[in-house]
């Protein structure tokens, strides 16, 4: 689960969230002691930043501890994890348990010791792999704050009627083989709209999203191994932005910002053919079929492997029933749930047992033409070669994307969006 | 002794004892500042002492992500990179372009608007009560419906531009494309707010005014130039400052019209990045908490500036006029 689901929603929440930051600023009240009791009535509250897809898992949960009652808020990504250092810094307004995305959890491991610690609570950090576990870790490794939940496995979701109108391959496995890199995704991107029929139809959502998958195959991508923001120095991420800005260029983006109503418009009104998505996007695709009765199917990814997104829940120190929350966190993300989470909402599980389990494995979606994404998320999750991770991710990655819209926008060139893109970089640690 | 005074009072028994009339006295003096207690407690709790607690705040060096900071103090080195920190100069470009956007077409507009409900007519209260609610109605709810009717590609208003021939525009693109965007929907919040203002201080100007100017042979437009406006001076002053202040402090109406991951970057490229929006950016965002402080105070400062020359301008204009 990365940004938030449906943009409009979200935003108002977003603005909501705001103020109670602004407001909660001036009104904040010591909290008591922790309640240690187990059995005492207790409202969890649960702070999220999209679904993640846990309605059904609360009610269950409520059934099983007939003294918890659960409740669940949420704000947009960017409104989320900024309340939740203002809250940790004031020592208190947090949650009983918060969530925190992939792309910002490192800008909270040097705030490890204002989470409880899930290893002094009886969790085994071999559920996950080791890149799951150590961007939620304190850096000497002895402190975790987070729980895995979902992971982002990478995959190409794309329409193949709009493909057979355009004399692509439509099968699986041709696609995949015609489109075995990011360079030969843009050829494909060329020859789509030389001989689509309907000239509305572009090959891509965003140059911001595509830049996203592109960059997460790289072995490095913001920081070196040692924290270090090496955007400058490394190559690779000048390669993927121009890459991008080479496809806008040549007209593939339909231009239209992830993660808002236009986007959710751009779906329904089948304004591109193919979607670079991460196993929690698939709420999206859910949410809006294409009106002219199109459905998406769903391949590997070129240049395989790659994580986009994925997401952590968190039980702080300041909240009110640390011991009931933890109790629950651990439900959550215990095997059992992520698997029902994939089966039945798509977020594909973090724990690593369960990549080779066969109800996970041999899962097939129809909501991608029954495609096998088990085996494809399995497979993109086995093959992931984890990328270090640093405190701004999150803004160095906006910082590219904005420059890549300003590209679509027609207000910049590769080379002056670039230099835009450093100045904003440069902005956030100046 | 005290006998002889009490027997000269015609009721004793309705007689006051000493002491409350003493406490009458003190309730004279003190009750008026009881009264008015509460606002300045409150003002001082959320108003007075977060501005004096950001004024200190904005001299220090203090980062989230850097430990130790809080408390550095940098005197006014945050202040001094302001002056040559282009996104802040940005920043102040946007808010005044999208204020003078913004503050002129809605005043304007409301003084028609006034002028117009002033009229006898059919249905008055519910005309002057219907101007209100695009204010009653949350920024949130009315920008996000604005943001769908400048939608690019299926957006109402060029739906309707394409009618006319002209070519879809991509209203967060560009600088002045996205100020008139977002100054539509501030204009569309406060125009009537500030009818009504207008309408009540017309209905303050006496009847006999328009009524010598009729029987001079006045004509309406003359009437409205040369009676209603030089009367209504004082509350066109007065709302000029109001607007002014809100046009320098717009947040919500930027934050929600933008497109982008990261709201409060203003756009693509900052194109409608205001000062606040910065400030919050910085502040929150970036956790700059110094600078962010720094960039609140240089806006309220500028206020102060503004709202100076406005009421000085006025000064020397009613000085010229005697």
């Amino acid at each position: 689960m990365s940004p938030s689901p449906s943009g409009s929603r979200a935003r108002l929440l977003g603005a909501a969230a705001v103020l109670a930051t602004v407001l909660s600023a001036s009104s904040c009240s010591s909290s008591g002691p922790a309640k240690d009791d187990a059995n005492a009535p207790a409202t969890l509250t649960v702070n999220l930043f999209s679904d993640f897809g846990y309605a059904d898992l609360y009610k269950q949960y409520e059934q099983l501890h007939p003294n918890i009652t659960i409740k669940e808020s949420r704000a947009d990504m960017g409104a989320h994890h900024q309340n939740l250092h203002a809250h940790l810094l004031a020592g208190s307004g947090t949650a009983d348990i918060e969530a925190v995305e992939i792309g910002q959890v490192a800008g909270f491991q040097s705030q490890a010791d204002k989470f409880v610690n899930f290893l002094d609570n009886g969790v085994d950090p071999s559920q996950w792999v080791p890149s799951k576990t150590a961007p939620a870790s304190s850096p000497d490794g002895k402190v975790l704050f987070g729980l895995g939940t979902d992971m982002g496995g990478m995959a190409l979701c794309y329409r193949p009627d709009l493909f057979k109108a355009a004399g692509l391959p439509t099968n699986r496995d041709q696609v995949s083989a015609m489109m075995a890199d990011w360079p030969a995704y843009i050829a494909a991107g060329k020859q789509f709209l030389a001989n689509s029929p309907n000239k509305n139809v572009r090959w891509f959502d965003s140059g911001g999203n595509l830049f996203s998958a592109v960059i997460a195959q790289a072995p490095q991508g913001f920081y070196d191994s040692t924290g270090k923001p090496v955007v400058t120095q490394n190559p690779a991420v000048k390669d993927a932005f121009d890459l991008v800005a080479g496809a806008i260029k040549d007209g593939e983006s339909a231009g239209i910002q992830a993660f808002t109503p236009a986007w959710d418009t751009g779906f329904q009104k089948s304004q591109f053919a193919t979607v670079a998505c991460p196993a929690w996007m698939s709420y999206e695709f859910k949410t809006n079929p294409p009106a002219d009765g199109g459905k998406w199917d769903l391949t590997r990814i070129p240049g395989g492997g790659g994580n986009w997104g994925g997401s952590y829940l968190t039980v702080p120190k300041s909240g009110k029933h640390t011991k009931a929350a933890v109790d629950l966190a651990k439900w959550l993300t215990a095997p059992d749930q992520e698997a029902k989470l994939f089966k039945e909402k798509g977020y594909f599980p973090s724990d690593r047992a369960l990549w080779s389990q066969p109800d996970i494995a041999d899962h097939t979606e129809p909501l991608f033409n029954d495609a096998p994404t088990g085996k494809i998320f399995s497979q993109s999750a086995k093959d992931l070669k984890p990328q270090p991770l640093g405190a701004h991710g999150a803004e160095i990655g906006t910082a590219l994307g904005n420059a890549l819209t300003a590209v679509e926008q027609g207000k910049a060139d590769a080379g002056t969006a670039w230099k835009q893109a450093l100045g904003d970089i440069a902005n956030i640690n100046g | 002794m005290a006998a002889s005074v009490c027997a000269d009072r015609p009721a004793p028994a309705a007689r006051a004892p000493v002491a409350p009339r003493r406490w009458r006295r003190l309730d004279r003096v003190l009750s008026p500042y009881l009264y008015i207690a509460p606002f300045f407690t409150v003002f001082t709790v959320f108003g007075l002492f977060p501005m004096l607690y950001t004024g200190y705040v904005s001299m220090t060096r203090w980062r989230a992500d850097v430990p130790g900071s809080q408390g550095q103090w940098a005197g006014l080195e945050n202040y001094r990179r302001l002056l040559d920190d282009p996104y802040f100069l940005n920043a102040l470009r946007n808010t005044l372009g999208v204020g003078v956007l913004s503050t002129i077409p809605q005043l304007l507009l409301a003084l028609g608007l006034a002028h117009l409900l002033n009229y006898r007519m059919r249905g008055r209260a519910f005309f002057r009560l219907g101007v209100l609610l695009p204010n009653v109605t949350s920024v949130a709810a009315v920008t996000l419906i604005f943001v769908q009717l400048f939608g690019r590609d299926y957006g109402l208003i060029n739906w309707a531009l394409g009618l006319l021939g002209v070519h879809q525009i991509d209203w967060q693109a560009g600088t002045f494309s996205s100020w008139t965007a977002i100054s539509t929907i501030v204009t569309w919040r406060w125009t009537g707010y500030n009818a009504l203002i207008y309408l009540a201080a017309m209905q303050a100007v006496p009847f006999e005014l328009y009524e010598a100017a009729a029987i001079d042979g006045a004509g309406r437009w003359r009437q409205f130039r040369s009676i209603t406006i030089p009367m209504l001076r004082p509350t066109i002053l007065f709302t000029v400052i109001v607007s002014t202040i809100g046009a320098l402090q717009l947040f919500g109406e930027p934050m929600l019209f933008s497109q982008q991951q990261d709201p409060t970057t203003g756009g693509s490229q900052h194109q409608f990045q205001t000062l606040a929006l910065y400030s919050y950016n910085q502040f929150w965002g970036r956790f700059k908490y110094g600078y962010g402080a720094a960039i609140s105070w240089a806006m309220f400062l500028l206020i102060v500036v503004i709202v100076a020359a406005n009421l000085l301008a006025a000064r020397r204009l009613r000085g010229i006029e005697a």
